[in-house]
């Protein structure tokens, strides 16, 4: 094990600084705090600061907006993180107000329209307003519901203590149920003096509202319009998933998604559980690919420790992520073919080399899905005897012919292809513009790969090429993944060849993690898209805010407007090829 | 079930008439049929679906029970799998879908979730247990369980509708307890209207 040298915070070039300093005086400062970087700008230049930003520093897209509760401090801050799709790093910025049960900033919307489904988050969960929203409702859970459930003074009916472990389970260990501890029995509390009898509840009619605002008529006739709903319980929409159409016959007049219906509230439960607690439940964000979710958290984590895991925990990080894009890439190709109409059948030769995968996966980690495989300096245990065989077996033979197999049906198919070519597109500017990520930018011509564009890991040693197809529709996004397949095969070619031997943990096992005051936000390049991981520590074994950004959830900003104008029918193929899934867009 | 199994009632058969003739009891030929066609609905929340994708997919092959058709639509299915964390905010929807299929019908919790709320329990928006609104059958652990797992609890689902009987089956009687379970609501919290009333003295229902 060497000594590492610390890791550089996110800091723009030097150019940079002087350009935003002039420009705004004493209205922005850096963040001074020990363990923070960026720049806290004053609300009332936020948008000017932002169309700067954009316009004349090139960091055009808008990585993640949260919010985080301060309450020693008394403030709540919003943090937004800009990177440049060129590549290199990125900028963080900040505005801080004072708590009050609703705070008010103004919105980025106009400047950053990637940010709508992310305010809408924070005011749902924070109780941030954001002025100059176009439709901000809540989001997660539903309208009407009491409270700003991330606030670190709101406690859940559950509720015991503010940090694990619990003292009723440990050193001692005398469990309370927690239905005993609630005077209902239940997992509910109510506002004091509410009584259900005399109130109708109605938390839908904001979403039918929103449908029908900013739609007008055309040509000036009252024609009828339907308002159609799919989900949550639908099988084309990967989960419950649920999408409120208004429609003009056939055709897509606005289009909103509805979600929350599988908010388990991650983010709530990971701010009172211990660092090391979190891996378990970044599994199940995104259920498909649980490595790279491991990576991403693992990788924030240690920025924030400053440690490096050995040479041979890397190669393993690294061949374990690209098995989990290459079984993802798989199950979306499937999925998008049961959607576009082909019951099953496609899903099956997916499915069948995806087992494959799993099976390296439960031998390596012990569990098929949920594989809580990484830790905070490596991996939790090395390859046992036999997987570097199988994963080579999958490398170099099976997977590079089944995937010839497989796009040989696919690529060429009459219905693919006319359902796919010039529907759902989403222009280069537009992915941009919505933060788009992952294939859906790379599809649109982007070709923004963050293990290129700011290389995490030892990425920086493989040679693969970025996916990339320039028209943005649908066809392009299936292929794009086709791509990706050929090129994780690629990388674990190489890296099982070059695998060094040694240990596989920086640090010696322990129970509890210290993690040094600061923040810190790791990203990976995650089979969806770019999954980020913001981590506020303040030196306690919890972390005091931990923030996903979730590539699906955030992906969807761009669903609705790629869906306006077309048929109802290529709603259902366009959802397919975005490649969502709902526990990472609801977490 | 071998398929001998239905004809086992005792009586004698002539043995030029084996072969061409089944004595059995009604219940028993009733049972064996419904038992080898339950049908699921097309119905995943989470994790534990992909899962459930896997056990229909063809290592696991759901089909060997006279499974695999899953369908979307709760009016043609005759069991629920619950795969996955029932929410607040899904809960309604999830009771609006049991009322909707068709008596007999059967609830298979899958996974710690649904089981009883999992890791996930301690959360605001979680119902701890899809069995606090709707009649489970048959609890599956695991988190998410193996398809193997899954396979073994419908083989329990199975195995209850064998014991079974059309003289006992409450969707068969006169009177029986056929009421719909009465949707909840959304307010600032879950409303359980079959508690309602008791909601405003906060006292312990």
């Amino acid at each position: 094990m060497t000594t590492p040298s610390p890791l550089p915070a996110i800091q723009p070039s030097q150019s940079d600084i002087s350009v935003l300093t002039t420009r705004f005086p004493e209205k922005i400062n850096p963040d001074s705090r020990s363990g923070y970087s960026g720049w806290v700008v004053d609300k009332t230049q936020l948008l000017a600061f932002a169309s700067a930003l954009r316009d004349e520093l090139g960091y055009d897209y808008l990585s993640s907006v949260t919010a985080v509760d301060y309450l020693p401090q008394d403030q709540i801050e919003v943090v937004y993180h800009a990177y440049k799709t060129t590549g290199g790093p990125g900028i963080v910025f900040k505005v801080q107000v004072p708590r009050a049960s609703e705070v008010e900033i103004p919105s980025l919307v106009s400047v950053y329209p990637g940010a709508e489904l992310q305010e809408r988050e924070a005011w749902d969960l924070f109780g941030v307003k954001f002025t100059g929203h176009p439709d901000l409702r809540r989001i997660l859970m539903w309208e009407g519901f009491a409270g700003h459930p991330l606030r670190k003074d709101w406690h859940e009916p559950y509720f015991e203590e503010d940090a694990k472990p619990l003292k009723s389970r440990w050193p001692e260990g005398h469990p309370v149920k927690a239905e005993s501890r609630n005077k209902y029995g239940d997992n509910i509390a109510y506002p004091d003096g509410f009584e259900p009898q005399n109130k109708t509840f109605d938390p839908e009619k904001a979403l039918y509202d929103a449908l029908q605002r900013n739609s007008p008529d055309e040509l000036g006739l009252s024609t009828d319009r339907i308002i159609l709903n799919m989900g949550p319980q639908h099988p084309s929409t990967h989960g419950v998933f649920r999408i409120a159409v208004l429609l003009d016959g056939e055709k897509v007049i606005n289009l909103k998604p509805v979600m929350g219906y599988l908010h388990r509230n991650h983010e709530k439960i990971g701010e009172r559980n211990t660092f090391i607690m979190n891996i378990p439940y970044t599994d199940r964000l995104d259920y498909l690919s649980s490595m790279s979710n491991n990576f991403g958290y693992a990788l924030a984590v240690e920025k924030l420790m400053n440690v490096k895991p050995p040479e041979r925990a890397e190669f393993i990080r690294v061949i374990m992520a690209e098995m989990t894009r290459i079984s993802n890439h798989l199950m979306a190709i499937g999925a998008l073919l049961n959607d576009l109409g082909a019951y099953f059948t496609p899903m099956l030769y997916s499915l069948e080399e995806r087992e494959l995968i799993l099976d390296i996966f439960e031998a390596v980690a012990g569990s098929r899905m949920m594989c809580n495989y990484f830790r905070f300096g490596g991996v939790s245990r090395d390859l046992p005897e036999g997987a570097l065989q199988k994963i080579k077996d999958l490398a170099f033979e099976r997977l590079p012919r089944k995937m010839d197999e497989i796009e040989r049906f696919l690529s060429e198919n009459e219905i693919i292809r006319s359902r796919g070519i010039g529907q759902g597109v989403l222009t280069a500017e537009n992915a941009i513009r919505f933060s788009a990520a992952g294939p859906l930018l790379r599809a649109s011509g982007i070709p923004y790969d963050i293990r290129r564009a700011e290389p995490y890991s030892i990425y920086d040693r493989f040679e693969f090429d970025v996916a990339v197809r320039q028209n943005g529709d649908i066809y392009d996004r299936l292929m794009v993944r086709f791509e990706e397949i050929r090129q994780s095969i690629r990388i674990i070619q190489q890296a099982v060849k070059k695998m060094p031997e040694g240990p596989v943990m920086a640090l010696k096992p322990m129970y509890q993690v210290r993690v040094p005051p600061g923040e810190s936000y790791g990203r990976v390049e995650g089979p969806k898209g770019e999954l980020g991981f913001y981590i506020v520590s303040n030196g306690k074994p919890n972390p005091w805010r931990y923030h996903v950004r979730a590539p699906s959830f955030i992906n969807l900003t761009a669903f609705g407007p790629m869906c306006i104008g077309q048929k109802v029918a290529d709603v259902v193929a366009v959802l397919g090829s975005i490649d969502i899934v709902l526990g990472e867009v609801d977490r | 079930m071998d398929t001998n199994e239905p004809n086992a009632s005792g009586v004698d058969i002539p043995p030029e008439m084996q072969g061409q003739v089944a004595i059995t009891s009604l219940d028993k030929v009733y049972n064996w049929g419904r038992s080898a066609s339950v049908w699921p609905m097309m119905f995943g929340l989470a994790c534990c679906a992909i899962e459930m994708i896997c056990a229909a997919a063809s290592r696991y092959d759901i089909a060997r029970f006279g499974m695999e058709v899953m369908r979307p639509s709760p009016r043609q299915s005759d069991l629920m799998i619950v795969s996955g964390t029932v929410t607040k905010k899904m809960m309604p929807i999830i009771v609006r879908l049991y009322n909707q299929m068709p008596e007999p019908k059967y609830v298979l919790a899958m996974g710690a979730c649904a089981s009883g709320g999992g890791p996930f329990k301690e959360g605001y928006n979680v119902v701890s247990g899809v069995d606090k609104f709707v009649p489970v059958d048959v609890y599956v652990p695991g988190c998410p369980p193996t398809p193997q797992a899954l396979l073994n609890g419908l083989m329990k689902i199975q195995e209850k509708i064998r014991g079974e009987s059309i003289k006992g089956s409450r969707w068969y009687q006169k009177g029986g307890d056929m009421a719909e379970i009465p949707v909840p609501l959304l307010g600032p919290d879950l409303i359980d209207l079959r508690k309602a009333a008791d909601l405003k003295t906060g006292e312990k229902v």
